[in-house]
């Protein structure tokens, strides 16, 4: 059984003391150890950010790439090893900014990913700039006059593009988002995790500020309605509606047809393609006659 | 046979591409070597195109200037491209051109006389026969073959439409036509280096490859889609950022993987050839060039992106160039970057170019690398604490993928220490790091082919060129040391980390590329002791052809 120290790493953490990115890590050791994940069988994939730092902050296998580009790197590593369970942690703006292309062509591809957006609402590595989720109208350090472009509904738009599991949660709420976390991991297929997480230095608002707007989904929610789940993303910013607003049929993972016929091996350990094969490839190639 | 030179020239759509595969085939078949090329507009309906044809006794997988026949399926085609028809060459065109000195074929009225306007290419295939000494049952038994899953009614069609052409074009020549060529019992590869490079990544244990569609790279990933027995994984991401980051994850992840672009594409990759500097992943990038800058010239050739891929990415790490000169080579040089980037841990780019990827070459044989090698790693039993960074006199780290062992892999794209943390250790790690890495580029250097050499020894005059430039360089050294001048040449094909190159006494350097500021000369100016003398540069679109190098010369 895996055990929750198991997961310690003793690389020094560079967070603020006191941020909600602490909660999310908790949470997230919690899930794998309730899903008796071991270390190993774990990559998290991460871009660039204070969210983006998690990885080296419990014991696991990490990609921490570049700016943006966790998505297609955790999906290169999905297909290369899917005995693996892949995560993505990484920041609002690094997934939804600078990788939201990547992460809008995810949708369609299905990859059996978990991807946990710390969503803060500012840009904080580089000390306070709008990210694509601040509301319209908060100033920030670089939007002096406030944000005049409307926050990006990624939640909605993954809804509309049937990811089969969209959950939001709040850093503040350990238990429920370790919880949600498990369910998510446990998914087949793309999981998306929102994690309302206050930036404590940088953000606009203090933690109660958010905690007064955070609503549990109510039990009358039906996960599988996909309007009333769009609806729900929608309530933000004045209403941060938290619980799994979407969960649908599993659909066709990335690769399957590729993994139908290769099975799942992890492609390091596939035998060598028929020699055969790729002589006759070459020799399709020559034309002529035989010399006699 | 005396060697030929045959264009086939139209629009866009009129299929010329077919009358010049059906044509390249049937003499194939009868024996004889075959160079096709092609240089074509980027657009799908309409302008001028050509299908060039070389064919002689020997092969001379070289492109040309001039045509011995000229076959125009269109009156503009016809003026077009008649400039380039050489002393006493015979031009062929549709029968509504006026005109002196033609062979007037009505291909349209033939092939609808035939059932069909699709038949007119089998006209014009016919048509070309007697000017090009091709028997007309080389070209059925083609015709048979080509269209035989189409079925008979189509064969029988086309063989027809195909003797047609032959009778009125035949009647026209009368004295001027030469005998058939006999058949000769030879065979030969012919292909690409765009069609051979994926089966020798396959065969050097490739299991993956994203990438975006962009001219001249897209038939790389194309081969593997419509090969699934290659084993390959091919995914067209959305953009070459996406395509290049699933490579170098799939790649931590244990396969061995690559991806394919051009220029602009490959402006895209350039953040994540730094990361594979700093991951040390070894991922293979064909970079198919094509002229620029920008969108350029999409359907054209050029050499233009090597200081820009010696370049590319930020910050300082070893890298490998490797650029084929034609198919073989290409096989050897996918199987060599592999292996180079799995050895090293290090990004390997091969330089191929739109004439590569467009021209199919006569080979007598074609050989496949040694064995399917698969990605190296370290043995996970043998290591205590695993460090992926970990310090070693060749700064070459025992690397494992994701999930091999208990062993836990940690890749960052800071500054990182050996076990792959990052750290902010300016006294120590940092540095130790930069040398780490920069020591596998001084073992690289040792372990770089030199270039191959033809004859420097008694030269006068060395042509220096590198990748796919060889077949004209050889052609013009061939026919300067017919006319008695004493000429070498040295080609690269592996070329950075630079080979170490010891110039001659008395020995004048000329380098031959497809560019307009001879950026290889600059290289080995700036990196080797060789002064050159003379820069021959082509940046016209085309390719270096022999015409070019003897004219710059004389």
């Amino acid at each position: 059984m895996t055990a929750i120290d198991d997961y310690r790493s003793d690389v020094e953490n560079q967070w603020c003391p006191g941020c909600p990115n602490f909660g999310i890590l908790t949470a997230l050791k919690r899930a794998l150890v309730a899903l008796d994940r071991a270390p190993h069988e774990v990559c998290l994939v991460s871009g660039i950010g204070q969210a983006a730092k998690l990885p080296h902050y419990l014991a696991a296998n990490v990609f921490n790439g570049l700016h943006g580009r966790a998505v297609p790197a955790a999906i290169g590593i999905a297909v290369a090893n899917p005995a693996l369970t892949t995560i993505v942690t990484s920041g609002d703006g690094d997934l939804y900014g600078e990788g939201g292309n990547h992460l809008l062509h995810a949708l369609r591809r299905n990859p059996d990913l978990t991807v946990v957006v710390h969503n803060n609402q500012i840009y904080a590595l580089t000390k306070g700039q709008a990210a694509p989720t601040t509301p319209r109208g908060e100033r920030t350090r670089l939007q002096f006059d406030g944000v005049e472009l409307d926050p990006a509904r990624m939640l909605a738009t993954a809804i509309v593009h049937d990811c089969t599991f969209v959950a939001r949660g709040f850093a503040g709420e350990i238990d429920e988002l370790a919880q949600m976390l498990e369910q998510a991991i446990a998914h087949r297929g793309l999981s998306i995790v929102e994690v309302i997480q206050p930036c404590i230095t940088w953000g606009n608002h203090p933690v109660d500020w958010y905690r007064e707007r955070i609503e549990p989904v109510g039990d009358d929610h039906d996960p599988a309605d996909r309007a009333a789940a769009i609806a729900l993303t929608l309530r933000a910013p004045d209403r941060l509606v938290t619980g799994i607003l979407y969960r649908t049929a599993e659909r066709p993972t990335f690769a399957t047809s590729y993994r139908d016929r290769v099975g799942a091996t992890p492609m390091a350990e596939l035998p060598p393609v028929d020699r055969a094969t790729l002589e006759g490839r070459l020799a399709s190639f020559t034309i002529g006659k035989a010399s006699s | 046979m005396r060697d030929l030179s045959i264009f086939i020239a139209g629009a866009a759509g009129e299929g010329i591409q077919t009358i010049g595969d059906v044509v390249a085939r049937a003499f194939l078949r009868h024996g004889y070597p075959v160079f096709a090329s092609q240089e074509f507009e980027s657009r799908i309906r309409g302008g001028n195109s050509s299908v060039r044809i070389r064919i002689g006794d020997e092969a001379t997988n070289a492109p040309t200037e001039t045509a011995d026949v000229l076959l125009a399926v269109n009156a503009r085609a016809l003026e077009h491209y008649r400039p380039a028809l050489r002393p006493n060459g015979l031009s062929i065109a549709p029968d509504e051109v006026d005109g002196a000195d033609l062979v007037r074929v009505p291909f349209a009225e033939l092939a609808a006389e035939h059932g069909s306007a699709i038949f007119a290419n089998a006209v014009a295939a016919g048509a070309l026969c007697p000017a090009i000494s091709l028997p007309l049952t080389a070209l059925e038994a083609t015709l048979a073959e080509t269209f035989a899953d189409k079925g008979e009614k189509t064969v029988a069609g086309n063989v027809a439409a195909a003797r047609a052409g032959f009778a009125v074009a035949s009647d026209q020549l009368a004295d001027r036509r030469a005998d058939d060529v006999p058949p000769q019992p030879n065979r030969y590869a012919f292909t690409s280096a765009h069609d051979v490079i994926p089966i020798a990544a396959a065969a050097s244990g490739c299991r993956f490859i994203a990438a975006y569609p962009m001219s001249p790279s897209t038939g790389i990933i194309t081969a593997f889609a419509r090969h699934p027995e290659l084993g390959v994984f091919a995914e067209q991401a959305e953009d070459e950022i996406a395509a290049i980051h699933m490579a170098l994850g799939a790649i931590a992840a244990g396969a061995r993987a690559m991806t394919a672009t051009s220029g602009g594409g490959f402006a895209l990759m350039t953040e994540a050839i730094s990361l594979a500097g700093m991951i040390e992943t070894p991922v293979v990038i064909v970079l198919a060039q094509r002229p620029g800058p920008a969108t350029g010239l999409p359907t054209r050739t050029a050499q233009e992106d090597l200081l820009f891929a010696l370049r590319a990415g930020h910050g300082e790490f070893p890298k490998v160039l490797l650029a084929p000169s034609d198919p073989q080579s290409a096989i050897d040089l996918t199987a060599r970057a592999f292996d180079l980037a799995d050895r090293y841990q290090t990004p390997v780019i091969l330089l191929t170019d739109q004439y590569l990827a467009d021209s199919r070459f006569s080979l007598e044989r074609l050989t496949l690398p040694a064995d399917a090698t698969g990605a190296r790693f370290a043995d996970p039993a043998a290591l205590d604490d695993y460090a992926r960074y970990r310090f070693t006199d060749d700064g070459i780290s025992p690397r494992l993928y994701f999930g091999q062992s208990e062993h836990l892999v940690v890749l960052d794209s800071d500054e990182h220490t050996e076990t792959g943390h990052l750290t902010e250790d300016l006294v120590e790690a940092r540095p130790a790091m930069v040398e780490k890495r920069l020591e596998k580029g001084h073992r690289l250097t040792r372990a770089i082919a030199p270039p191959a050499s033809d004859g420097v020894e008694d030269a006068d005059l060395v042509l220096v060129g590198w990748g796919s430039t060889k077949g004209a360089i050889d052609e013009a050294v061939a026919r300067l040391r017919a006319d008695g001048q004493r000429i070498g040449a040295l080609h690269f094909t592996e070329l950075w980390p630079l080979p170490t190159i010891e110039p001659r006494d008395g020995v004048r350097y000329w380098t031959v590329e497809g560019n307009a500021t001879g950026q290889f000369a600059g290289l080995l100016e700036s990196s080797t002791d060789l002064e050159i003398e003379g820069r021959i540069g082509r940046y016209d679109g085309l390719p270096i052809t022999a015409e070019t190098i003897l004219e710059a010369i004389s």
